[in-house]
């Protein structure tokens, strides 16, 4: 009987026998490098919105407090978003013929709110809560990044159930005092409690059970 | 059928299984989360506006003085409810949320959006409103007056004081005398001097 394959083959199958290794590997690697980047995540995506709202002016320039837009923030789960009467509390006189701002004057007419989408949306089986989260010391900063420097919104962080951890199982790393969470570029001094000394006060341990945030 | 048929069966089976992976039904349930669209309601929006003539659980305010500033149709002379520390602290924290961009930190009417083009609103030390009513400023913050607009629907009767009674804070702030502090501050305010 006649042989079927040529010698080489035999180096041909060990090649590719441990490339199948690799190639599953570097399969793996794709999917993860994927589901991590700005393509999946958003983390940096700027989302085109019917009116291209500048925190940065209204925040980072004008000073305007979070809370004035956000009012719900520190009593709901959800931070709140503001109906065009509160545009028009500045823009009934300023910048009032803005092209710009048109759609802002139409919804003030017609009743019709505008239509914003959402920059940051977490999945519904997470149960994220903003009351809680700000009562207790975490800055709008440190999930939001700076804010008061984007021209136009993009989500900061990846909100994946692995960044929620790193803060849930060391929660006093990213605690600041109470007065200190709606500030921008804050940096703790001398007088600054220590993040122990703030868990200590505020009673926070770390949070790591499923029912935590899914229930 | 043939070994390799079998296993590209199989194969393509198990690829079936895990396509669902893909979709994150649960990412997304049938609620309405807040103010989310909605294809059920004939308008698109998912938040649904108050029914005329309801009132919302919390919003059932006592016809009183410390709800309307006003007491047999006139504004109060006085803060109707009890002025503390943690009342002015909080008043600070609104007056920061609601006021300061306008009226400026130390209420002469110079806030930033004053700065970019917004008519300049009177400051709080004329003698004017040195002698108002606490009623009557109580009673622009709920309805506005000129182009400022009215806060009622967004702040509680109890934060409006709260803030009334910063702004005399405000007020006592620039016309105290020194000699009225306390020995220990009067003596770090002419070390200050000097």
């Amino acid at each position: 009987m006649p042989q079927i394959f040529h010698p080489s083959m035999n180096t041909i199958s060990r090649v590719s026998i441990f490339g199948a290794v690799f190639f599953v590997m570097a399969a793996v690697g794709v999917g993860a490098a994927i589901v991590r980047s700005p393509y999946a995540t958003e983390v940096g995506v700027v989302r085109v919105q019917p009116v291209p709202f500048s925190h940065q002016h209204h925040v980072g320039d004008v000073g305007i407090d979070c809370r004035y837009c956000h009012r719900s923030v520190e009593t709901e789960a959800f931070a709140g978003l503001p109906s065009t009467d509160v545009c028009m509390d500045c823009h009934s006189v300023l910048w009032a013929d803005s092209p710009m701002l048109e759609p802002v004057r139409e919804s003030y007419r017609t009743g019709e709110p505008l239509a914003w989408n959402r920059v940051h949306d977490l999945p519904d089986y997470a149960y994220f809560n903003h009351a809680i989260h700000v009562r207790q010391g975490v800055a709008c900063e440190t999930c939001h990044g700076r804010v008061d420097e984007m021209p136009l919104m993009y989500r900061e962080e990846t909100l994946h159930m692995q960044w929620c951890l790193e803060c849930h199982r060391n929660p006093e790393v990213f605690l600041r005092p109470s007065e200190d969470v709606f500030a921008f570029d804050w940096e703790p001094d001398e007088s600054t409690p220590t993040g122990e000394e703030l868990a200590a006060l505020h009673g926070i341990e770390s949070k790591t059970d499923c029912s935590t945030c899914h229930r | 059928m043939s070994p390799v048929s079998r296993s590209a069966i199989l194969g393509l089976l198990l690829g079936l299984v895990l396509l669902p992976g893909c979709v994150q039904e649960m990412a997304n349930q049938p609620r309405i989360d807040p103010l989310e669209p909605s294809a059920f309601f004939p308008d698109g929006s998912g938040a649904r506006p108050q029914v005329p003539g309801t009132i919302a659980r919390g919003q059932l305010y006592a016809d009183n003085a410390a709800t309307t500033g006003r007491e047999d149709g006139e504004p109060v002379q006085t803060i109707p409810i009890e002025v503390s520390a943690g009342l002015l602290a909080e008043g600070r924290k609104q007056y920061g949320i609601y006021c300061d961009h306008c009226h400026g930190s130390a209420g002469y009417g110079d806030g930033m959006v004053v700065q970019r083009g917004f008519p300049h609103p009177p400051t709080y030390y004329s003698e004017r409103l040195l002698n108002v009513p606490d009623g009557h400023l109580f009673a622009v913050i709920t309805d506005g007056l000129g182009r400022m607009p009215g806060y009622k629907a967004r702040i509680e009767p109890q934060d409006r004081w709260a803030i009334v009674a910063y702004v005399r804070a405000l007020q006592l702030s620039q016309h105290a005398d020194a000699s009225e502090l306390p020995a220990d501050l009067r003596n770090e305010l002419t070390a200050t001097d000097e």
